[in-house]
């Protein structure tokens, strides 16, 4: 069995979770096996929607999200013989993953660009280095991966309905969530953006981002900030973008002054096309830019807005 | 009271990478202790200051690994115990050789960075919890101790969560966290005669690294002059439209 956890928001699965289960798929047909499904997490899960993806589903019943629950609940599901377990990159994931992989002395491969099985061995690729590197791994198996998300195609659903199994989970010394500190979601998903417009430090306030917003807008993307704005407190950290914040891809990447620290850079590095606006031509965020503009940033993106207005005009 | 912070020795960010044979070469990059694993430390010392007790730092790596856990020294921590291994060791390898150290400690909690800068895994913290059979804090910005428990705020996927967790429990820390100080001078005199005990990798390899290549996109670097902002703006947009196609 490969086992995939079928991460949702409550009404349907995410789009990684699908990217996912076409991972497994191609695992599960190099192997011989066949491939299963978990749901977990709060709130009412899309069971029925599940079930048309996967032979067998596991269902846990909501309870609050730890990563010691996770655990238990992909472990009780992952006895009924699990070669391999799936589940796309996310925070939670990273969590309760590595308890996974110890519990089944599994190999842990993190965030896998592709993965590939062959002479009963898995493989895969994914960056190191602070994204600068890419690595071939391999691991015998049991082994437990993560997908990076936006790097395969979504599966489709199988055309039948799988077959339900609920999971209770033992309990398990966990921590108690006192209050979540939601951040309220703003248009286009950062990592999904296909543009995203980041303001760094340079912008010199809260205000100056009112700006950024807009011209995110007139793109389509979304807004993105670096650590140094959100430790002031200009962005909330739902934004950040780095290797503390989030990893993005998109075709265009608009830093406005931003330095380009490595840490910043290794969350956004791989983006298409890289455009950058400095006051300073020293900036290193220069040598990572395909476009960029030596200038004022408080000069330059008002005149960027105007300049994309125009052309939707 | 004992806190105990997990380090490694990591190229810094900052220096070039080679690679040699399919594989990353280190000889010329300037190493440092990883600097998501500062923050483990640095909160280890607030904490025994605070509240006394020993602070500990366990490093896990090659011989060369020394001259971090000598840091963490130099910053004020008392003892050091380092797990020598040469090359790449996957998480739960790293667990496994880990947790008899850690079990013999009986910490109060363990802190370790929430990425490694060269294996890129994030994995590492988790898994000592579940070697340790306790529960595990990712990311956190804030930590306070209150009695047998303790309070601390952590980041998810969108936004950040407060919770209350018995200890024992694992930390995974990152920037924001604290500010990592500097070793002082006298600290690094006394980093000296401290006592690091070594101890043989015991742990089963589950993962093999097979290749490994750079990948640096090379970058068109056109870049504009923007005295005339208007028309710097202009050409800018007109070169995401017409070469790059992305607008
Ligand atoms: C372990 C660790 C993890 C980290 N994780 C992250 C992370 O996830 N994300 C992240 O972003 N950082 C992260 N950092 C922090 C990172 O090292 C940098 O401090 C941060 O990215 C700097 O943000 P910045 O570029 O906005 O600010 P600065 O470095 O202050 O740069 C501001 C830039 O703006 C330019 N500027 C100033 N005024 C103007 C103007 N009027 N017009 C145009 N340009 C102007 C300046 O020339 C400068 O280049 C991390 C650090 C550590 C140690």
């Amino acid at each position: 069995m490969i086992l995939v956890v079928l991460d949702h928001d409550g009404s349907k699965l995410r789009k990684a979770s699908l990217e996912a289960l076409t991972r497994a798929r191609k695992l599960a047909e190099a192997l011989g096996a066949r491939v299963a499904g978990v749901l977990l997490a709060e709130g009412p899960a899309p069971v029925e929607e599940a079930r048309g993806y996967v032979e067998t589903l596991y269902v846990a019943e909501p309870g609050p999200y730890t990563a010691e629950r996770w655990a238990a609940g992909v472990l009780e599901a992952a006895k009924g013989g699990a070669r391999a377990v799936l589940a796309p990159s996310s925070r939670q994931s990273r969590a309760y993953l590595g308890r996974v992989a110890y519990a089944l002395r599994a190999g842990l491969l993190e965030d896998t660009l592709d993965s590939w099985a062959e002479g009963g061995q898995v493989y895969a690729t994914r960056y190191a280095y602070l994204n600068r590197v890419t690595q071939k791994v391999r691991s015998a198996l049991p082994a437990v991966l993560t997908v990076k998300p936006n790097t395969t195609p979504l599966a489709e659903p199988l055309g039948g309905q799988g077959e339900a199994v609920a999971l209770s989970l033992p309990p398990v010394p966990t921590l108690e969530v006192l209050e979540r500190v939601q951040e309220e979601k703003r248009g286009v998903s950062l990592t999904e953006a296909d543009v995203v417009v980041t303001g760094g430090r340079g912008l010199g306030g809260a205000e100056a981002f009112q700006k950024v917003e807009e011209l995110a807008l007139l793109l389509g993307g979304a807004v993105g900030a670096t650590r140094a704005v959100v430790d002031a407190g200009w962005r909330p950290y739902a934004e950040q973008v780095g290797q503390t914040g989030k990893t993005v891809q998109p075709s265009l990447y608009i830093a406005l002054g931003v330095s380009g620290a490595v840490q910043h850079l290794s969350g956004m590095n791989k983006s298409k096309f890289i455009v950058a606006v400095n006051k300073d031509p020293e900036a290193p965020i220069f040598k990572h830019a395909d476009y960029g503009i030596v200038g004022d940033v408080h000069q330059v993106l008002p005149s960027l807005i105007q300049a994309v207005k125009r052309l939707k005009d | 009271m004992k806190f105990v912070a997990v380090i490694r020795q990591v190229p810094d960010g900052e220096s070039r990478l080679k690679v040699q044979g399919g594989r990353v070469d280190l000889s010329g990059a300037t190493l440092i202790l990883d600097q998501m694993d500062e923050y483990a430390v640095e909160e280890a010392l607030r904490l025994k200051e605070k509240h006394g007790g020993e602070a500990i730092v366990v490093g896990f790596g090659p011989e060369r690994t020394e001259e971090a856990i000598r840091t963490a020294l130099a910053m004020g921590m008392d003892r050091g115990v380092h797990v020598v291994h040469e090359g790449y060791a996957d998480p739960v390898a790293v667990a496994e050789a880990l947790a008899p150290v850690l079990k013999e400690e009986v910490p109060t909690l363990v802190l370790t960075g929430g990425q490694q800068a060269d294996w890129d895994s994030q994995a590492l913290g988790a898994a000592l919890a579940e070697a340790l059979g306790v529960p595990v804090v990712a990311w956190t910005t804030a930590l306070e101790l209150e009695g047998e428990t303790a309070r601390a705020k952590h980041d998810l996927d969108e936004g950040a969560e407060w919770v209350r967790v018995p200890l024992p429990a694992v930390f995974t820390t990152q920037q924001g966290l604290n500010e990592p100080r500097y070793p002082t001078l006298p600290g690094i005199m006394r980093a000296k005669k401290k006592e690091i005990k070594k101890v043989a990798f015991q742990g089963t390899a589950k993962v093999e690294v097979l290749e490994e290549s750079i990948q640096e996109k090379a970058r068109l670097g056109k870049i504009l002059d923007g005295k005339d902002p208007v028309a710097a703006a202009e050409e800018l947009v007109r070169l995401l439209r017409e070469e790059a196609k992305v607008i």
